[in-house]
């Protein structure tokens, strides 16, 4: 690999929000000022010691951090290949990777005097994580939830209300995490001046898929201490599920001047790519505007945003962080897609074999996993983004398999 | 000079404020939007907003959003509502034409065809809800010589700075939009709409017009008296929307409404 590579860790986005051709902007007039103000102070505490200290010290306390690396070496073993560890964001406070980012927004809404924190979430564990910490802020807080992802993920829509939030349902559109977001929108639009909007992904106008992705890029961090410290070198292979992709960019980020580490950022292909019936930007979609940025879209020939399917509610959106879109167009990250059967199996394969349940969202990333092992060598390894815990999905999976429970 | 800039100069003239209804185009089914056009225009509307569905209209409220839904069952494109723009030119060639929408079914069309296109089918403005000035000016370069004005919103947040970018990149007029939320909003504030109207023609010549939140004929006539347009929206939509399933009836409905705002503001 080229030794010579320009170093891009540190040079995106640019001063309005760039990745090359994709992120920016776009958004209506009335949300400019809001976005200017919220971009200041960003920039403003990330350089502030005593902000990034309040920061760390909730990401150690009260989501219990550093998450730990988890070699499965019986998986490893039956697979026949490449060595597989795991990054056990499951193993956070509400039990995903949201967490990191919800802390560092909750608390930046405190330090801009904002008393109302409102969020979308798909899966709910976006939901989730913004509940509990506006419950621990004392902050008034509403979660725009899509209709369809309310009816499948009922135990998390109670553990939102539990910690004091109000779950609003949106009826409008596919009824699924795109229509929460236009939702959201449409409320900090309306209640701008005492209200900060807590996005749970790297996409949105800038600058939230940069400031999300600073809030996330403590997993990458950590990662890239632990593998060396635990196997004395780097990972040869990331994988992450991208839906959105925050996990994943918190994974890749401070692995991307390493040229030699392979990146596969895996979306999810519902009944299959070619069936249609998929969530698959990035692999399958065209670069359009939605949701205040430019970046790969699931979209028809008249420009209307399409219904993705997924059996992950997590995974479940039509567009993907600009980084991701970048990072594709540039060839620095590869990006793949694995059937809902086949994130399905390696759930069950998780669970079986190394006794973690882990979220169907990287479920996705495992089952990618499971088919590049075995195409590597048995002293190279691949580091998993395992960002949540699959207590949430049990109605799913157990739905799916005609069990009532 | 534009049409436009003929119907606003032709408004002043004879002391009158510009009266611009907006409907979506294909609301309730597409075989109806050009006699609407026409019936709006003969209850008093000056120039005509026409909205371009778009699955994920998030600057719009519930009430836009639903007629949006209702077009695209009928699959009603950009390419459509050109169409229908076109035929309304064989019809009545002077009334302004204004498209509103968002920028996705923009871009996948490309920029230089769109432009062609509007201009060729007679189209007078663009309003893109979610392109500011700052990612704007590829659009604008594809409109220039094209006899299309590229139509900004300024907000109550907009600080002055921000107006006068916007001023400077927007030609034909200016929309101020006379509330924080979206549209169909209430709580319309006079005394802060005329505030900002003061910031907006310090900056510029061009027509200033003011939407959201403009339900009837008596604030109309209100806002009227400040601005040099108003625009009314939701409280058109929502009286499709009562008919939808009666669309011969809807013409009739919104000539009602259109005829006594007319009223309203001719006798301020």
């Amino acid at each position: 690999m080229s030794t010579t590579a320009e170093k891009i860790i540190g040079t995106l986005p640019d001063a309005r929000g760039h990745f090359g051709p994709y992120g920016g902007l776009f958004v209506s007039e009335t949300l400019m000022e809001p976005l200017q103000e919220l971009r200041e102070a960003y920039e403003r505490y990330m350089q502030d010691e005593d902000f990034l200290r309040e920061l760390d010290e909730d990401l150690a306390n009260y989501v219990g951090r550093p998450s730990p690396i988890y070699h499965a070496r019986r998986w490893s073993e039956q697979l026949g290949g490449a060595q597989i560890y795991l990054k056990r964001e499951d193993l956070n406070h509400t039990g995903a990777h949201k967490v990191n980012n919800t802390i560092g927004q909750a608390l930046l809404a405190r330090r801009m005097g904002k008393t109302r924190i409102i969020a979308e979430t798909g899966a709910g564990q976006h939901g989730v994580a913004t509940a509990t910490v506006a419950a621990r802020l004392g902050l008034e807080c509403v979660v725009y939830m899509g209709a369809v992802d309310i009816a499948r993920q009922e135990a998390n829509v109670y553990r939102m209300r539990l910690l004091g939030a109000e779950v609003r349902a949106v009826s409008s559109g596919s009824k699924t995490l795109k229509d929460a977001l236009n939702e959201a929108m449409r409320d900090w639009v309306t209640n701008v001046d005492n209200t900060f909007y807590i996005i749970g992904t790297v996409a949105g106008p800038h600058p939230y898929p940069a400031m999300v992705r600073d809030f996330q890029t403590v997993i990458g961090r950590e990662a890239r201490e632990q593998m060396q410290h635990q196997t004395g070198r780097l990972p040869d292979a990331l994988v992450a599920c991208v839906g959105g992709g925050s996990n994943a960019i918190g994974l890749f980020y401070p692995f991307l001047d390493d040229q030699d580490v392979k990146i596969y950022g895996v979306e999810a292909a519902g009944n299959g790519v070619d069936t249609g019936l998929h969530a698959a930007p990035l692999c399958a979609g065209k670069p359009g505007v939605l949701h205040g940025n430019r970046t790969y879209l699931m979209e028809d020939s008249d420009g209307q945003i399409i219904e993705t399917h997924s059996i992950s509610a997590g995974l479940d959106y039509p567009g993907v962080g600009p980084e991701h879109a970048w990072l594709k167009d540039s060839g620095r990250a590869n990006y793949v897609a694995v059937t809902d059967d086949e994130a399905l199996a390696a759930f069950h394969d998780l669970t079986r074999i190394e006794g973690i349940i882990p979220a169907l969202e990287s479920s996705h990333a495992l089952a990618y996993a499971k088919k590049l092992a075995p195409e590597m060598k048995r002293d190279q390894s691949i580091l998993i983004n395992l960002s949540g815990r699959g207590d949430k999905d049990m109605h799913t999976v157990a739905a799916r398999e005609g069990i009532e429970i | 000079m534009s049409r436009l800039e003929a119907r606003f100069s032709q408004l002043k003239a004879t002391g009158k404020k510009a009266l611009i209804p907006f409907i979506t185009a294909g609301d309730p089914v597409p075989d109806i939007t050009v006699d609407l056009m026409q019936d709006l225009v003969s209850a008093g509307a000056d120039i005509i907003e026409l909205g371009v569905p778009f699955s994920d209209p998030m600057a719009d409220g519930p009430v836009i959003q639903r007629a949006s839904e209702r077009a695209l069952e009928h699959h009603v494109s950009l390419r459509d509502v050109m169409q229908m723009v076109s035929r309304f030119r064989e019809l009545d060639n002077e009334t302004p034409v204004v498209l509103m929408g968002y920028l996705n079914p923009i871009e996948i069309m490309g920029y230089e065809t769109f432009a062609a296109q509007a201009a060729e089918a007679g189209v007078d403005g663009i309003l893109v809800v979610d392109l500011p000035p700052e990612e704007g000016a590829e659009l604008l370069e594809a409109m220039k010589g094209r006899g299309l004005d590229q139509i900004y919103l300024i907000a109550p947040t907009s600080t002055p700075e921000r107006i006068k970018t916007i001023c400077d990149a927007a030609g034909g007029f200016v929309y101020y939009v006379s509330v924080k939320g979206v549209t169909g909003a209430s709580h319309l504030d006079l005394q802060t709409v005329e505030s900002k109207l003061r910031d907006i023609r310090a900056v510029t010549n061009l027509p200033v017009g003011v939407g959201f939140g403009i339900k009837d004929a008596q604030t109309a006539a209100a806002v009227s008296r400040l601005a040099d347009a108003v625009v009314v929206g939701s409280a058109l939509v929502s009286r499709v929307e009562a008919l939808a399933e009666e669309p011969e009836k809807i013409g009739r409905a919104l000539e009602e409404v259109i005829a006594s705002m007319r009223k309203a503001m001719d006798e301020v």
